[in-house]
């Protein structure tokens, strides 16, 4: 028989909740209509299921249903907020603040900005991940019209000051959005309630199908626009053209309906399992690391470096079973490690040795408990084959080997 | 990315995992790579003086699976080989042997490095002409 894969890596993606893939079902032919198809059942059919999803992304974040706007991912919305932003309000000004740890649909985002003639202010984080909130004042300009930081982090889970960062927004008049990816549906999420305006999110990372995303855009006070991205038919109010993914929507809206319900639970089980799972490994591994805040932490995600242990090859002893992510790029052409744990102040050595776990809904105890054990095997195993874990052993200052680049 | 099944065996089963006396006269010692670049590998030959035969090579690496597959093959490649023999060795080989992805040829290249920096290592130790050659990358 062969064993079930452990799924850790949520914070890739999350496996489709089943209750979710059985409302999306009778969308594909049954009621097979377009939401803009205005003149026919299947039209009307299919531009209530749309309604009701919005309903309940909106009653999950607690804003109105007008301020939600679907897309196609997080991608899509952060590109959108963005360059939607950047070009409506380029008379008010052209400079964007953001962090250093954001996620590439941000950075990359914003490098396009520059492109097209705006400026861009990347700020650094501290050992803890977090952003400084007096660097982040004093990077505010009259040519400042949006800060961009993320709810919270990918690679560690860490959750920035939200409601400070919103405060300085308003205090200077400046658009505030943020990469919500990984908090909705995980932690409360409320925009309103901590100065937000714009807000990227996808149904992928909540139990809810890929392929489909949502904006939050502010409707009042400010009334935020976007320069749409995508033209067509006007959909979205304009903001975003192209049919709406009908099946995907209504997934995406149940997938926001368990989450208002389960998420508190979810949140306090998948605490107890990591915190199991943190203290397994570093119980029985000397030299492992916690990366980034602990106590500023999404419940179901930590991130270790085990040291003098190369995290893909340290992989590739239990990736048969146990599926998760490494800082390390080994696999990348330019051999650089992750660029959000380097943020942190970690050497590239220690970048290159981490490990993500990121837990999820259908995470049991038992894959915990089958995860220390492996993990931990494969460290020692690893370190047995590691030239500067004996090094280390034997006290040799390994920093200071002039070590060959290659 | 899937990996053949000679890497997989060379990264469950590595050959010839340890450590040379490095202070012995007929042992070289190659440290080749960088922490910071993710890969390290320590690679050690035993050359006997009559024959310049080598008769044993051990090899400690930190890196991904196919840096350790790299530097397994590597060692067991050495062995009963001559000096001469050893220093013909090509990374192509290797990643010819170990179906390498092209993202994963540089592990080949460093087991190449890890192998020449051995015998420069031996060579110097013994005052003989060196004719291990690193080329830069």
């Amino acid at each position: 028989m062969s064993q079930r894969l452990i799924y850790l890596d949520n914070n890739a993606t999350t496996p489709t909740d089943p209750r979710v893939v059985e409302t999306m079902i009778p969308y594909f032919y049954e009621n097979p209509g377009n939401a803009a198809s205005r003149n026919h059942p299947a039209g009307w059919v299919a531009e209530g299921a749309v309604d009701t999803a919005r309903e309940q992304l909106a009653d999950l974040i607690n804003v109105d249903p007008r301020e939600i706007i679907f897309t196609s991912g997080a991608t899509e919305s952060d590109n959108l907020a963005i360059k939607g932003v950047f070009e409506m309000y380029a008379r008010k000004g052209n400079h964007i603040i953001t962090a250093t740890t954001e996620h590439k649909a941000v950075l990359d985002a914003c490098k396009k900005v520059e492109k097209m003639g705006g400026e861009v202010t990347y700020l650094e984080v501290d050992s803890e991940g977090l952003i400084s909130l007096e660097a982040l004042e004093a990077a505010i300009t009259d040519k400042t019209i949006l800060v961009s930081i993320m709810w919270a982090n990918n690679e560690t889970g860490v959750i920035q000051p939200m409601k400070k960062i919103g405060e300085i927004c308003a205090k200077h008049g400046v658009l505030f959005m943020s990469d919500a990816t990984q908090a909705v549906g995980k932690i409360p999420v409320d925009p309103k309630e901590v100065g937000v305006h714009l807000m990227a999110w996808t149904s992928h990372k909540m139990y809810g199908p890929k392929g489909v995303g949502a904006l939050f855009v502010n409707r009042k006070n400010p009334r935020v626009k976007v320069t749409s991205q995508m033209d067509g038919g006007g959909h979205e109010r304009g903001m975003r053209s192209g049919t709406l993914n009908v099946p995907g929507i209504v997934g995406f809206g149940k997938a926001a309906a368990i989450a208002k319900e389960e998420m508190h639970e979810d949140a306090a089980r998948l605490a107890k399992l990591r915190d199991k799972l943190q203290k397994g490994l570093m119980d029985v591994l000397e030299e492992s690391y916690v990366n980034g805040s602990q106590e500023h932490r999404m419940p179901h995600v930590t991130n270790i470096s085990f040291k003098h242990v190369e995290g893909e090859g340290l992989m590739m002893t239990f990736n048969q079973n146990i599926a998760l992510s490494s800082g390390s790029a080994c696999t990348s052409a330019s051999l650089e490690p992750s660029y959000v744990l380097v943020a942190l102040g970690l050497g590239d050595d220690l970048a290159h040795s981490s490990l993500r776990f990121s837990l999820g809904r259908f995470t049991t105890e038992e894959d915990i408990d089958a995860t220390i054990k492996q993990v931990a095997d494969g460290v020692n195993h690893m370190r047995e084959l590691s030239p500067i874990w004996e090094m280390y052993k034997e006290g040799v200052d390994i920093d200071a080997i002039e070590w060959s680049e290659h | 990315m899937a990996y053949s099944e000679k890497l997989l065996d060379h990264f469950k089963n590595p050959r010839n995992v340890g450590t040379l006396d490095k202070e012995n006269a007929g042992v070289g010692t190659g440290l080749v790579g960088a922490p910071e670049c993710g890969d390290v590998m320590r690679l050690q030959i035993q050359v006997d003086p009559d024959t310049q035969k080598i008769t044993d090579a051990k090899f400690k690496t930190f890196g991904c699976g196919s840096a350790i597959a790299s530097s397994s093959l590597a060692t067991e490649w050495l062995k009963g080989k001559s000096v001469d023999e050893a220093l013909a060795i090509d990374n192509m080989a290797i990643v010819e042997e170990l179906a390498l992805p092209p993202v994963k040829i540089h592990c080949s290249v460093l087991a190449e490095d890890a192998i020449k920096s051995a015998i420069k290592d031996y060579q110097e130790k013994n005052g003989m002409e060196v004719t291990a050659v690193l080329e830069p990358h």
